[in-house]
């Protein structure tokens, strides 16, 4: 084939895909956001047009306003939950992955198996709850993290083990030598090696967890207690006809990982390459 | 020497393995007994298998176990062939490839919740967009969301387009691992692009597609976001699953029957997923 | 000039003193997304805050139907109700375990003011008085156009026959003859539960049966005949196009302006036209659903909803207070003003304006005359299974036969009379 047909040919792919792409994928968010700076009554016409009569600041404070400035909260819980599970995440997972990797035994079936589940198996939610309200920690926050964190870890285990072993022992064994206790070793040495794994499950999971709707509709209960997602949710019966107020908390429910997204889009793609292809 | 105290101890799986065992495996033992009980979390009556004949007679939870098997085998099944077709095409060297990796990603990282809605709106019989463009085209378009025959199979594709970006990802990933010896070999061999897809990249893209078809499975099984947001498992009982049946009944008090559906819903993850991992791994690649 | 100065100053430090004293309270309120049911609470929360300023509400709503009700099931369950909340009175309140669930508000002077039909119906099984009558009481039947009608001749139907044969004329005159709502799930029940008066006069029994498990749906045709309506008004075709995503207030909407000719309904959906279409109330009509008998037709009637405060409420003292205000004569006169009477009201002394409504006036003649009303089955019987509202979707959208999801309906219930311990099932 020659060159120049090829060269026609990735052209004109690439704009039908282009266009393809644009109907598909990037339509539904235009329609988000013209939703979201219309009025009350245009906005219950689900028209795809230019608004005739911009309010997004107006809608924006609405939105925020809403039941004493609930989305203000959820997102205060969001971002607590998101950050606090994500740091224990990493720190619980690399420990056992370092552990699983260097030191075999006969536990490492017994963990393995547990990955396995824990990657598979659907957790038991009615029976979570009862464990939840017999440790006092239902309707918490921290009941929240620790739950997030439960259902989290084999993901994150996966993904240390696999990277661990591009480690050489030769840096424990060298720092073993100079006296660091297994603690510091982990700390010192391992953990900063561990980056480019940290960076994407920190992205990763964030993302999870921020979206995370089922599991904060069981275990989290209760006003001080809303997320971000909840909030959409029941903020539809709040908006039942202003769907102009609806798009717009949409629209701000989206933006965060859109953000994390935009800063991370490279190791978002690399760490999902490494860890789903080789584990 | 005197016993040498590792350096990797066990202890470091301490506090990941508390947090686990409490509060994923305890419940996850505990679900098989209470599935087996009339439950209202104070008080736990035995009633033998009681909840699981209720589930297999009660022709609504039969529907949301067969809907699960639907829903699940469609969405896989599309994400892993659009999958793979996506990431060939996004690294053949074509135009906006790098945006186009983007665009199709984007939406996995979305709001569950904020999809559902928005697609709700796009997808209402008479004032959503999609009907009036296919409206425009003179095709007179369905209710996607309110007619019982498709609602099911609309969920799944608000599903698809949600997810299709994480498949392609991962098999983008895939393709990069084929050392292009492969494709010179079966070039200077004499075949067509169709043949160096089905002979060289299907084979050798297997790892990936074993991730893309399990992840996905698994996924669309335990499905429950994007139905809640959009139908409720409406109209009717016409698309419930499993997960949305399992809040139903928790959201009604029935206790025991949720966790016997939360039994059923792990039964059949691993009757489906353990053979097919099985299945694949086994299976040889001749080159 | 220093006395004067130290005196004000004192004189102040005790004004902020006492002001202090007076804590402020915010009491959450739960109610359900119905325009009448917001603008009521709307009005009587300001009134009561303007009598009572320290009092402040925060007024959160949610859905209606079984989702709502399960939204209350797992919010009393899980100990995160709010102070304050609606909730229908009847089978549905015992189904919460009152006795165990809500405060108890027996001795509260208001309940002196309200009649005593109502308070049967939130009475706990320890004879203990929950919850104070909310909004007005309601007849279960169908919207009428009153233009529709006149434009084409045709009469209040006292027969089903006869509601089909307006159905028709209506169809061709290209109107929409019976509104839809599927959107509301909640609204596909009204054919079923509204049709109770017919049952009960050819089956008086049915509802002691009922309970008893001894009288099922399936097996009584007098049952049956509301789902084989939700099933002829499908084959019919006689439903708007939208019918599987419009809402209760595109149906009110509908009606109201003459967009269709028939909405199968709650009286309270008067309130919503008051509010949001008060150009073409006038044009709103109402009468009970036909049955097959002309001579025996009467009006199936719903006690209003009713607000309770759950037990475990951290502010219930003052909350029980506000419950005062709201069974007092000026808190239903509140009422009245703002969502307008769309029924009789259950507080002795508080009368419904001269005014009302046309369809209002439709519906006034079944109260006064004995033996034309009768009260929802939900009131006679604890039975009520969480499924009907999606079996009679189903019903309504052709996906099931009448037949069988009556007999689904009755499996249905089980599991709810199981869960309540009643006897005998």
């Amino acid at each position: 084939m020659s060159l120049r047909r090829t060269a026609a040919r990735r052209r004109n792919i690439g704009l039908v895909a282009l266009l393809v792409a644009t109907v598909v994928f990037i339509l539904p968010f235009v329609f988000i956001l013209l939703m979201a700076v219309k009025t009350k009554q245009e906005a219950s016409r689900f028209l795809f047009t230019w608004p005739e009569q911009w309010q997004p600041w107006q809608n924006l404070v609405d939105v925020v306003q809403t039941r004493n400035y609930m989305l203000l909260l959820a997102y205060f819980n969001s971002t607590v939950i998101t950050v606090g599970a994500v740091t224990l995440l990493v720190i619980f997972g690399a420990m056992v992955g370092y552990v699983l990797q260097r030191r075999p035994s006969g536990w490492n079936k017994v963990i393995y198996a547990c990955v396995l589940v824990g990657l598979m198996v659907p957790p038991a939610v009615v029976p979570t709850i009862w464990v939840l309200q017999g440790l006092g920690l239902f309707k918490t926050i921290h009941g929240m993290i620790l739950i997030q964190v439960a259902y989290g870890l084999a993901f994150a285990v996966l993904l240390y083990r696999s990277f661990i072993g591009t480690i050489p022992r030769a840096l424990d064994e060298a720092a073993i030598i100079d006296g660091a206790k297994p603690l510091q070793v982990f700390f010192k040495v391992i953990l900063p090696l561990l980056k480019p794994v940290t960076v994407t499950l920190i992205v990763v999971q964030s993302i999870a967890i921020f979206n995370d709707f089922t599991n904060p509709l069981y275990y989290l209960p209760g006003k001080e207690n809303v997320t971000v997602q909840l909030t959409l949710f029941n903020f539809q019966s709040q908006f039942q006809s202003q769907y102009n107020l609806l798009f717009m908390n949409i629209l701000l429910v989206t933006i965060p990982p859109l953000l994390v997204f935009i800063f991370f889009n490279r190791q978002i793609v690399a760490g999902m390459t490494t860890g789903g292809v080789k584990g | 020497m005197a016993t040498r105290r590792s350096p990797y101890p066990y202890w470091f799986v301490l506090p990941a393995a508390v947090v686990f065992v409490t509060l994923f495996l305890v419940p996850t033992i505990a679900s098989l007994w209470f599935s087996l009980t009339r439950w209202d979390l104070l008080r736990a009556e035995f009633i033998g298998w009681d909840n699981y004949r209720q589930f297999f007679k009660e022709p609504f939870l039969v529907q949301g176990l067969v809907n699960t098997l639907i829903y699940a085998v469609v969405t896989s099944g599309v994400k892993s062939v659009l999958g793979l077709l996506l990431a060939v095409l996004l690294t053949s060297g074509i135009w906006f490839q790098g945006f186009l990796r983007s665009v199709v990603f984007f939406p996995v990282l979305v709001s569950t919740i904020g999809v559902g809605i928005t697609f709700a709106a796009l997808m209402h019989p008479t004032k959503g967009v999609i009907n009036l463009g296919l409206g425009s085209l003179g095709i007179d378009g369905p209710a996607w969301l309110s007619d019982p025959a498709i609602a099911l199979y609309s969920v799944a594709m608000i599903d698809i387009w949600k997810g299709v970006g994480l498949a392609t990802l991962i098999y983008i990933a895939g393709l990069a691992a084929i050392s292009p010896e492969y494709y010179e070999a079966s070039r200077i061999d004499g075949a067509t692009r169709l043949q160096q897809f089905w002979r060289v990249t299907v084979p050798l893209v297997r790892p990936a597609t074993v991730t893309v078809v399990t992840l996905s499975l698994i996924g669309g099984l335990r499905s429950f976001d994007i139905i809640w947001a959009t139908t409720r498992g409406g109209p009717g009982f016409a698309s419930d699953v499993l997960a949305s049946v399992i809040y139903k009944q928790y959201q009604a008090g029935f206790y025991g029957l949720a966790t016997a559906g939360n039994v059923i819903l792990f039964l059949l993850i691993a009757i489906i997923v353990l053979p097919l991992t099985w299945w694949f791994n086994t299976r040889e690649v001749d080159l | 000039m220093k006395t004067i100065r130290h005196s004000a100053a004192l004189a102040g430090a005790i004004i902020l003193a006492a002001g202090l004293a007076e804590a402020e309270v915010t009491l959450s309120v739960l109610i359900d997304n119905n325009p009448e049911t917001i603008s009521s609470m709307e009005a009587v929360t300001a009134a009561y805050t303007a009598a009572n300023p320290d009092v402040t509400f925060d007024i959160e709503q949610r859905t209606g139907g079984a989702e709502g009700d399960n939204i209350v099931k797992t919010r009393l369950a899980t100990g995160e109700m709010a102070d304050i909340f609606n909730y229908n009175s009847g089978s549905l309140f015992q189904a919460l375990k009152p006795e165990e669930t809500m405060a108890d508000l027996t001795g509260i002077a208001g309940q002196a003011n309200v009649l005593d039909s109502f308070k049967q119906v939130v009475t706990a099984n320890d004879g203990t008085v929950r919850g104070v009558p909310f909004g007005p009481a309601m007849g279960g039947g169908i919207f009428y156009n009153r233009k529709i009608y006149a434009e084409l001749g045709l009469s209040v139907p006292k027969t089903w026959d006869e509601f089909m044969a307006n159905n028709a004329k209506v169809a061709e005159a290209g109107k929409v003859p019976v509104i839809t709502t599927f959107g509301d799930t909640w609204t596909s029940q009204l054919f079923v539960l509204a049709d109770y008066f017919n049952v009960q006069a050819e089956v008086p029994t049915f509802a002691a049966d009922y309970t008893a498990n001894k009288a099922k749906y399936a097996t009584t045709p007098a049952a049956m005949r509301g789902f084989e309506y939700l099933e002829a008004v499908f084959k019919a075709n006689y439903m708007n196009e939208d019918f599987g995503v419009a809402k209760f207030e595109d149906g009110m909407r509908m009606v109201a302006t003459g967009e269709g000719a028939h909405y199968p309904m709650l009286t309270f959906g008067i309130g919503t036209v008051k509010q949001n279409y008060p150009d073409n109330l006038a044009d709103l009509g109402f009468f009970a659903q036909p049955g097959p008998d002309a001579a025996k037709n009467g009006l199936t009637v719903w006690m209003p909803a009713a607000l309770y405060v759950p037990a475990a409420s951290p502010n219930q003292e003052e909350a029980i207070k506000f419950l005062d205000f709201v069974a007092s004569v000026e808190g239903c006169n509140t009422m009245i003003g703002a969502s307008g009477a769309s029924g009789p009201y259950l507080i002795k002394g508080c009368e419904l304006p001269a005014d009302v409504p046309p369809a209002v006036t439709d519906m006034l003649p079944y109260f006064q005359t004995d033996g034309m009303t009768a009260p929802a089955l939900e009131f006679l019987s604890p039975v009520k299974g969480p499924a009907l509202e999606q079996i009679t979707v189903e019903v309504g959208s052709g996906i099931r036969p009448a037949a069988e999801a009556a007999a689904l309906y009755d499996q249905d219930v089980e599991k709810q009379a199981k869960q309540l311990g009643l006897p005998n099932w």
